[in-house]
């Protein structure tokens, strides 16, 4: 019974791993960042501008929303009196809890007109930045305040016996005692932002491009597969396994990052 | 007296950390309004009792109710047992460093980190192709039951861990066999953190989309037997807004909706683990 949920990992590797293979098979792996473009029907499999969009976006979204989630947690741990820190919590759990195809139903009604009347057509890198840096704001705040909850009262009455003020205390005794559990929040949030499809397909105006700009709208490789599995055959149906199974391996890699962190932090 | 700078520094990243946290609580406003100013509208009895209208566009949403509590029926009825079971392994027979725990515990992180699109494509193989299901309510519920398994198990095992050494230690020196002490004692008494992982799991496969679009389909008729293609709310919302123009504001009100049902169930999963903690306290 225990190793259901182990198979069902060795599963969907094997079956990604197997229905990729119709395209492994006659195209070697480079030919999916040299081709020309993405045309499967054709016979160019080039991933690199979706590889890029799934990258600069979550890349965006992680430096955008980390400092806000940390900030966040300060404030719940160090700065808010105790009922509006409670509040806060709460619209944080709210906020965890919205469909990520509610984001992008908000993010193309609202984010994206308002983008527009900057910089046309609004469907671009940055709507997708700022939908994404919402919706992965409660993993850092959640993982930020549990980290902090943990330091040690006494590192606390320490400073206040030096008299330390309030934001010294925070700069160089929490975030420095946190780091680790700091840097496993982004880590987090980055195989969220990578594996997030919904909201990114909606908002970020799926042209297969490498964006110039952060106007430029740009198409993930998340979004790639949920548009084109729809009608996708053959040789083109084993291209789309082949980007989830690229998506696995990016998640894979962050996961292990994020269990090395953990491990030296229980050897310190 | 500290230093003018010093008071300089702790002044402004005061109001730094206040403007962070107005920012996040307005956005979070701003959303919500949003949704309530633009889906409160069309909202009516008939909008959930009746069938949609011209691609969605008018009418109502009531098969697609039923096609989503159908698929989330599927994928508890598979979580629970596998998943229960799986927890009273993992917290009962398993001491915390065995290799064959460390195995399933680091599976399931894996798992729980697998992008949901990646689920979505390993169902359209197995469940769709390979076992011949097709686009159906059934491929669409077995795929969501992997993907909310890991959430599941973690909350079980947790609520059977917080049972006290007290209680089976009472029911082994009354000689209650290892099965009757899980019956009838660690189960009961782990209820109420069982029950938060049940409703944490409902709460993910209601509001999931992309693991469905190519497993459950599109179809939005109301469904007459499990091997049909349905569509659930957060695959309605989708559609109406991506590929029906002047869908917008059915997708508000579908999406007020599904917002409505979840926040109900995050309430009632909070209030359930406050009292399961609390009880923790007092036993």
């Amino acid at each position: 019974m225990g190793l259901v949920s182990t198979a069902i990992v060795l599963l969907i590797a094997v079956f990604v791993a197997r229905e990729s293979f119709p395209l492994l098979r006659s195209v070697s792996p480079v030919r999916l960042f040299t081709d020309s473009a993405w045309n499967p029907l054709e016979g160019a499999y080039n991933m690199a501008p979706m590889l890029m969009g799934t990258l600069v976006v979550s890349a965006g979204a992680v430096l955008l929303s980390a400092p806000l989630g940390i900030a966040s947690a300060i404030f719940c741990n160090f700065y808010a009196p105790p009922s509006v820190a409670r509040g806060y919590r709460a619209v944080i759990e709210l906020l965890a809890g919205i469909p990520s195809v509610v984001y992008g139903l908000w993010g193309l009604m609202v984010v994206v007109p308002w983008l527009a009347r900057f910089e046309p057509p609004g469907v671009s890198v940055l709507a997708g930045i700022l939908i994404l840096a919402l919706m992965i704001l409660p993993t850092m705040v959640m993982v930020a305040d549990a980290t902090f909850a943990r330091i040690p009262s006494e590192y606390f009455q320490g400073a206040a016996a030096l008299g330390l003020s309030r934001w010294t205390t925070v700069r160089t005794i929490a975030i420095p005692s946190a780091r680790r559990g700091l840097l496993t929040g982004a880590l987090l949030q980055t195989g969220r932002a990578v594996g997030e499809t919904m909201a990114v397909l909606m908002v970020c105006g799926n042209v297969v491009q490498i964006p110039k700009s952060l106007a430029d709208p740009v198409r993930t490789l998340t979004a790639n597969i949920a548009l084109e599995m729809a009608y996708a055959m053959g040789v083109h149906r084993a291209a789309l396994f082949t980007s989830g199974l690229l998506l696995l391996v990016m998640i894979l890699v962050i996961i292990a990052c994020a269990e090395l962190v953990n491990r030296e932090r229980s050897n310190a | 007296m500290p230093e003018p700078r010093a008071r300089v520094m702790d002044r402004l990243s005061a109001i730094l950390i206040w403007g962070v946290a107005g920012l996040v609580a307005a956005s979070f406003v701003w959303l919500v309004g949003n949704v309530l100013q633009h889906g409160l509208a069309q909202l009516s009895f008939e909008f959930v009792t009746a069938s949609p209208e011209d691609a969605g566009r008018g009418g109502g949403i009531a098969p697609i109710i039923v096609s989503t509590l159908i698929i989330v029926a599927i994928c508890m009825a598979v979580t629970v047992p596998v998943g229960l079971g799986t927890a009273i392994l993992l917290a009962e027979f398993l001491s915390g460093s065995s290799r064959l725990g460390r195995l399933v515990r680091r599976s399931l992180d894996v798992l729980a980190s697998v992008p949901s699109v990646v689920f979505g494509l390993f169902g359209n193989a197995v469940f769709c192709q390979m076992l011949g299901m097709g686009f159906s309510l059934l491929s669409g519920g077995l795929t969501l039951a992997c993907m909310v398994l890991p959430f599941f198990i973690r909350t079980a095992e947790e609520g059977l861990r917080a049972v006290p050494k007290d209680y089976r230690m009472a029911a082994a020196s009354l000689g209650l066999s290892h099965t009757g002490t899980l019956a009838h004692i660690l189960i009961p008494a782990a209820m109420p953190g069982l029950l938060a992982g049940f409703i944490l799991s409902v709460s993910r496969s209601l509001a999931e989309t992309a693991a469905l679009i190519f497993t459950s389909g599109y179809v939005d008729r109301m469904p007459s037997s499990l091997l049909e293609s349905g569509r659930t709310l957060s695959v309605h919302i989708y559609d109406l807004s991506m590929n029906v123009s002047g869908g917008d504001g059915m997708a508000y009100s579908s999406a007020l909706v599904l917002m409505v049902m979840l926040i109900v169930l995050n309430r009632i999963a909070m209030w359930l683990s406050r009292k399961w903690s609390t009880q923790r306290v007092v036993a």
